[in-house]
């Protein structure tokens, strides 16, 4: 059985699934965050369950809104506190004390390789870093799991990316991802599961990983995994856990397709307006004004993508008609990102600091687009109206490519920022 | 179940059908007063005598907000008929009891403004304005439970009484 097969076979304890077949399995870990947690708190008082099965499997994290930017989101959130409270949850990160759901989750070391974790959030498949099978659902499906403890899946077929070689200087794990996505098109993994494996995995740290499942949903993806190695028993040791055991596919195991993928074939690429699988090279769109430069999210908000971003901003000051948006991902990130002086060279160099939270990826605050605009940003989506008005214009691209085009107010190749 | 087609092409995303920033609504009738606000303006009024939308491929893809098909539904969508779905808005739909099929042929030959009478059970169109059927892919055992039950919450209602004599 491949990876996905063996986890979903495990926690439906059944020998062996198959592709189609519909389980009932039991889930390991439940996350809910501030804009998903009303509507399952609602399902579940219409259900009409008193307890949820496990208060210390149920994780819930306030991060769209934080701190509450009006006095509906501050009466959301006093719900959900008092809902946290009722059901005595202990894994609750309220303001200040989490940031982004998914980056608070990787840190957590609740998340080990194996697991079958829900989130109500479409970014779960995130946790694929760590070899577990994450993934999204909506909010009534977040109370049969938290009234049940259990969910029912379609086992997904599998699509496997075979990974070798190097990525070049400044070329990100976010502009592998972004070139697979435009590659094989928003619906290019429809249902399935995606396993990144090969030789050059080893390269990709952790973070690189993080940022590569997290968009596995970008493509349709039930899930995506990093097939688990050793970085990810060292990455949890790291954070005080105790040795894990690396659940991974079966050689000769099925896929419906195995797609090869040389990294050094890979340049920095740009997701242009309006679909996530539009994907050109970043010098095909090079000079391209913009307005705003967005740096954070599940996708590219860690201490790596931070300290890329500050490499290049380092001495230097951005466009004077270009505003930066840093979001570090999470507080531990923000703290690093502080003692490492990342966030004077962000200052210095023109930009502003915000605490972590989802920011402007989802169009809730903190810097949304008018009418016109245009902004580049290191998040997951730039959907029409994604991050403000349905009339500005978003380019996804790395945290490299973002800084690089902060200094020239211009979409920007980061190969050349050092040639200027 | 009977309504007008509204005609959408495809990769419809989660974000058109609600912004972001109506992610605190949990009212379903506050929600469905901001349906594809932005990009086809009045859809509200319109959907309000009843619609049936038809769409290509990828539809509800993107953010996990269950707020979509609430809207929708809310809205006067009676049910959906697309070539194919994103998986979370799919299992999102079912689940608060907005129908939808899958059928490749129907978009091509359904027009705006038809009147549609569907079948989600039989997974059967007939586009009462041109006199023509047209077939959708039969819906799952499971799933077709939860339909029939009105969505996920009155089909675990229904499990929990059962499990409980």
């Amino acid at each position: 059985m491949n990876i996905f097969e063996k986890i979903l076979a495990r926690a439906s304890r059944l020998k062996e699934v198959a592709p189609g077949e519909i389980v009932e399995a039991d889930i390991d870990l439940a996350m809910i965050h501030d804009l998903t947690a009303p509507l399952t708190i609602k399902a579940l008082q219409e259900i009409g369950v008193e307890e949820v099965w496990d208060p210390n499997k149920i994780i819930v994290v306030f991060d769209h809104l934080v701190p509450a930017n009006t006095v509906k989101t501050a009466e959301l959130h006093k719900e959900i506190r008092a809902f946290v409270k009722q059901h005595g949850i202990k894994n609750f990160y309220d303001v200040g004390r989490g940031g982004v759901c998914h980056q608070v989750m990787l840190e957590s070391g609740l998340v080990k390789p194996g697991q079958l974790i829900v989130g109500a959030d479409s970014h779960t498949c995130t946790y694929g870093a760590l070899g577990a099978f994450a993934t999204g659902i909506g909010s009534t499906d977040m109370a049969a799991v938290l009234a049940t403890g259990k969910l029912w899946f379609r086992v997904p077929e599998a699509l496997k990316i075979e990974l070798t070689g190097h990525l070049g200087e400044y070329v990100t794990s976010k502009d592998l991802i972004l070139y697979l996505i435009g590659k094989i098109g928003m619906n290019g993994a429809n249902y399935m599961g995606v396993e990144f494996t090969g030789p050059a995995l080893s390269n990709l740290s952790i973070a690189d990983r993080a940022t590569i499942c997290n968009m596995v949903i970008e493509a349709g993806a039930k899930t995506g995994i990093a097939s688990p190695d050793l970085l990810v028993d060292e990455y949890l040791r790291g954070l005080g856990g105790g040795p894990v055991s690396l659940l991974r596919s079966d050689e000769g195991s099925l896929y419906r397709d195995e797609i090869p993928l040389d990294l050094d074939g890979i340049e920095p690429v740009v997701a242009c307006p309006s679909s996530v699988d539009n994907v050109k090279p970043v010098v095909e769109v090079e000079g391209r004004e913009i307005d705003q430069v967005f740096i954070g999210s599940c996708t590219n908000g860690r201490i790596e993508d931070l300290r890329l971003a500050a490499r290049i901003l380092e001495g230097r000051r951005i466009d004077r008609d270009v505003r930066l948006i840093v979001i570090p991902a999470s507080t531990r990130t923000y703290l690093q990102a502080l003692r490492e002086g990342l966030l004077d060279v962000f200052i210095e160099s023109g930009g502003l600091i915000g605490n972590p939270n989802c920011g402007p990826c989802l169009g809730g605050h903190m810097g949304l687009l008018a009418e016109g605009e245009t902004c580049i940003s290191t998040s997951n989506r730039n959907f029409i109206g994604r991050m403000g008005s349905p009339k500005a214009d978003i380019y996804l691209a790395s945290p490299a490519t973002a800084a690089a085009s902060a200094l020239k107010g211009v979409i920007t190749d980061p190969r050349r920022i050092d040639q200027v | 179940m009977e309504g007008y087609a509204v005609k959408l092409g495809d990769n419809i995303d989660t974000d058109l059908i609600i912004p972001g920033r109506y992610l605190v609504l949990t009212d379903p009738e506050e929600l469905a007063l901001h349906v594809f606000e932005g990009v086809y303006p009045g859809f509200h009024e319109k959907a309000r005598r009843g619609v049936i939308l038809v769409a290509g491929e990828n539809f509800g893809c993107g953010s996990s907000r269950e707020h979509a098909p609430i809207a929708l539904k809310s809205a006067g969508v009676k049910c959906i008929i697309a070539k194919s779905y994103a998986r979370i808005f799919y299992r999102n739909a079912l689940n608060i009891g907005l129908p939808l099929l899958e059928s490749r042929e129907a978009p091509q030959l359904i027009e705006e403004g038809d009147l549609l009478r569907v079948d989600p059970e039989e997974g059967s169109i007939f586009d009462v304005s041109k006199g023509f059927n047209v077939a959708a892919e039969p819906i799952p055992g499971l799933l077709r439970d939860i339909i029939l039950s009105g969505g996920l919450i009155p089909y675990l209602k229904k499990r929990f009484n059962r499990d409980a004599h």
